[in-house]
């Protein structure tokens, strides 16, 4: 492309084409936590109720403040490598988008490993039908619980779980952007990679209180 | 730049956008054919009930795949894809897309989902039950479930290679193709203009397929993430949409027309901007209101977002919620009665010519008008709820959208044929083709209003099991005058492919500018080489200066002239 002969405005190409992404990815997070929070609205307190095991809390609330801080650290490290990226600083740009990497790979590992395997191990799965509550509390005596407990835990898994598709797609950009631009090739692509990033970050802040602390 | 590019591999997978753009109109062309195959088979057994053994399931699944055929493998590929990747590169001045690259991974990623199409349509081989037959809406919890079994992996699979699991993942691999493509559009658009384009001298086709791209972006999201909780349903088995596991099936009616409804304006919107290009130019004058009809655009697309609810009016939301969803409706009419006005307005004291891109361009203008002012009815909800399901909404969308993908597509294949071969379509076989479309429309069609009113339901294989229909006689006679119209409809368009074929190889020569146009894809060669201009255009003007009066000699005044 022979750029003077075209107008150009004063964004370049590649931001402009991720901003739109980030905007269209953030439309199909909306629409899951739009469908959410009508759920736990609808049903009101059954929806606490769902995430406990008698009267422990399933859903442990420092697991996600640990992963809270990793994305924001991770977010830190990122813009680091931008800055890298700017100063023309090559072995940098790969330290810190390892870093950056590194910090995802902790959030995957507590995700799945800390978590999930800890809600599997309690009954929770993707489809709870084979969810044994210890205890049916109040809502139990209609029959109701086990029904909203089947639907919380499927809006659980399927929204964490396509939270932490992204953190890897995130992840993957970043490791083949810093292949090239370690070598000092598409210097502009670590930014590129880095709104994307941010993008996965700000997902989390949303996910971290409507799972973790309204309880 | 187009050195790298030689041999056969080098022209399949092209980045040019030409190329892709008739990459994706030929594999448009291609479903349009089998979509319409489709739909004449099953109003044969309509109109003649006794002709063929056809069960329920098959009849659901002939109309489901028509429906879905139609709009996301042939309307959307060749009105948004084919059209964008066309014109847009051409008509803005510049070589090609912003990213190259990136247009040819979406094209190829919508031939993979319509390889996932045909496997979901031949599923009945390995016991996936066959083509879907929920409707086009894949409402759950119909959709939902499938063997009910989700306890081993092998079952899991066997869920996911299901016919609807199938079909949902080619919907979903079509929607991530268009998003790719469409912030492709918005990119090259904002940031590729020739020197000298301002917004305000964007032709109206172009400004139409970004909003469309726009539209299609912010409706589509709310539905990937109900895609993704439908096929888990099938698949896994959780409890999205099934009310006794806490789900509601209500929810996914709202995901679905949250993205559905604007879907119609994504393929509407192009159909208008290429009506607004064939207008000025047969009528020598400037297009009526450039200015407002762009507003109206931009004002519909907005509305388009918070109508939706109005396709829900009998599943039993709020009445208050159908009040708004109503008035809503209602209001969206106003931008389109707008653009259709200034459309007319812009015949007014033209010195119109009759060619055949402007006789297609008058027939979606008027054919149109009927499918719009029959929404306005549907669209409040004291009529929408006896009319619901019937064939009068059946007539309804038939007449929006023939006009939109037939006339308004069709008139742009008339109209840009000459610019990518190099050749004159023919005339005459263009006005028979005209003539024998709009005949079989509205023969087709217009019955069905009629039927509808008596009380016709959709998607039924069967009528003559209801007393009420078999005492009228005629309905089956109106069943059957459609049938014969869908049957013209429907054969009318060999002569297109006639038409294109025969005119490829051996047209008329067009030469750089036949129609003496204004838009600066008139100033390439015919057809374009690949980077398109030998010297990238300056514009110094508006697209619509016909008759200009500072202009002597000539009755037209390109952009890129000073």
């Amino acid at each position: 492309m022979s750029a003077e002969n075209v107008t150009i405005e004063q964004v370049p190409k590649g931001r402009l084409a991720i901003w739109l992404l980030v905007a269209g990815e953030l439309i199909i997070f909306g629409g899951f936590i739009a469908c959410y929070l009508l759920a736990r609205f609808e049903y009101g307190g059954a929806f606490p109720a769902a995430m406990m095991d008698g009267d422990q809390p399933i859903i442990l609330w420092y697991w996600g403040a640990i992963n809270t801080t990793i994305l924001l650290a991770s977010s830190w490290s990122i813009v680091k490598a931008h800055e890298a990226a700017m100063n023309n600083e090559l072995s940098k740009i790969k330290m810190f988008s390892l870093v950056t990497i590194a910090l995802a790979a902790v959030f995957l590992f507590i995700k799945f490993y800390f978590e999930w395997s800890h809600d599997f191990h309690l009954g929770a799965s993707l489809r709870s039908f084979d969810w044994l509550p210890t205890e049916y509390g109040a809502i139990a005596a209609d029959g109701g619980l086990q029904s909203v407990k089947t639907l919380f835990w499927s809006y659980y898994f399927i929204m964490t779980g396509f939270h932490g598709l992204h953190v890897v797609i995130g992840a993957l950009a970043i490791f083949i952007v810093m292949l090239s631009a370690s070598k000092g090739k598409n210097l502009h692509r670590v930014e590129l990679a880095g709104m994307y990033w941010h993008m996965v970050d700000l997902i989390w802040i949303f996910l971290f209180p409507m799972f973790y602390l309204a309880q | 730049m187009s050195s790298h590019e030689t041999g056969l591999l080098g022209k399949i997978f092209s980045t040019d956008h030409k190329v892709i753009g008739k990459q994706y109109f030929f594999t448009g062309l291609l479903f349009a054919f089998i979509g319409g195959m489709f739909a004449v088979v099953f109003r044969i057994k309509l109109a003649w009930p006794g002709s063929m053994d056809m069960s329920g399931t098959v009849y659901n699944g002939l109309v489901t795949n028509h429906a879905m055929i139609m709009f996301f493998w042939a309307a959307m590929p060749v009105l948004l894809a084919a059209l964008g990747n066309f014109v847009i590169p051409l008509m803005i001045g510049c070589d090609d897309m912003a990213f190259p690259k990136l247009n040819m991974m979406s094209f190829w990623i919508f031939l993979v989902s319509t390889l996932v199409l045909v496997l979901s349509l031949i599923s009945g081989l390995w016991g996936g039950g066959g083509p879907t037959a929920t409707g086009w809406t894949i409402y759950p919890p119909l959709s939902a479930s499938y063997g009910g079994d989700y306890s081993t992996v092998g079952a899991v699979l066997g869920n996911l290679i299901s016919g609807p699991s199938l079909l949902i993942l080619a919907v979903a691999l079509e929607f991530a193709s268009m998003l790719m493509g469409g912030i492709n559009f918005m990119v090259t658009s904002l940031n590729m203009r020739a020197k000298g384009m301002k917004f305000m001298d964007i032709p109206i086709v172009v400004w139409f397929v970004n909003l469309a791209a726009l539209d299609f972006m912010f409706s589509v999201g709310p539905l990937i993430a109900g895609a993704v909780m439908l096929l888990f349903d099938r698949v896994f088995g959780t409890g999205f949409y099934d009310p006794a596991r806490g789900g509601d099936p209500v929810l996914f009616q709202h995901l679905f027309w949250f993205f559905g409804h604007p879907e119609v304006y994504v393929v509407l919107l192009p159909a208008l901007g290429i009506v607004a290009e064939i207008i000025p130019t047969f009528t020598r004058k400037p297009l009526f209101a450039y200015r407002l009809v762009l507003i109206s655009a931009v004002a519909s697309a907005f509305i388009a977002l918070i109508v939706w609810a109005h396709h829900q009016f009998i599943a039993g939301i709020d009445p208050r919620m159908a009040t708004f969803f109503s008035i809503t409706t209602i209001i969206i009419s106003i931008p389109f009665a707008l653009i259709m006005f200034a459309y007319i307005a812009s015949y007014f004291g033209g010195q119109i010519e009759m060619k055949t891109p402007m006789l297609w361009a008058t027939g979606f203008v008027s054919m149109f008008l009927v499918g719009g002012v029959t929404g306005i009815y549907l669209g409040s909800s004291a009529f929408d709820i006896y009319a619901h399901d019937s064939y009068f909404v059946v007539a309804h969308f038939h007449y929006t959208l023939i006009p939109v993908v037939f006339f308004g597509g069709i008139s742009g294949i008339y109209y840009w044929f000459p610019k990518f071969s190099g050749k004159f379509m023919s005339e005459g076989l263009g006005k028979l083709h005209f003539w024998l479309t709009i005949i079989g429309l509205n023969v087709f069609a217009f019955p069905l209003f009629f039927t509808g009113m008596w009380g016709q339901h959709r998607r039924i294989v069967d009528y003559q099991v209801y007393d009420f229909m078999v005492e009228q006689d005629w309905i089956l006679q109106f069943r059957v005058v459609a049938t014969i119209g869908a049957i013209i409809l429907a054969a009318s368009q060999l002569l297109l492919f006639i038409n294109i074929f025969k005119s490829a190889v051996s047209g008329e020569p067009a030469g750089k500018n036949p129609w003496k146009s204004n838009t600066l894809e008139w100033v390439a060669d015919s057809p374009p080489p690949h980077g398109n201009f030998e010297t990238y255009p300056t514009c110094y003007r508006g697209p619509y200066e016909y008759s200009h009066p500072d202009r002597s000699g000539s009755d037209y005044w390109p952009q890129n002239e000073q």
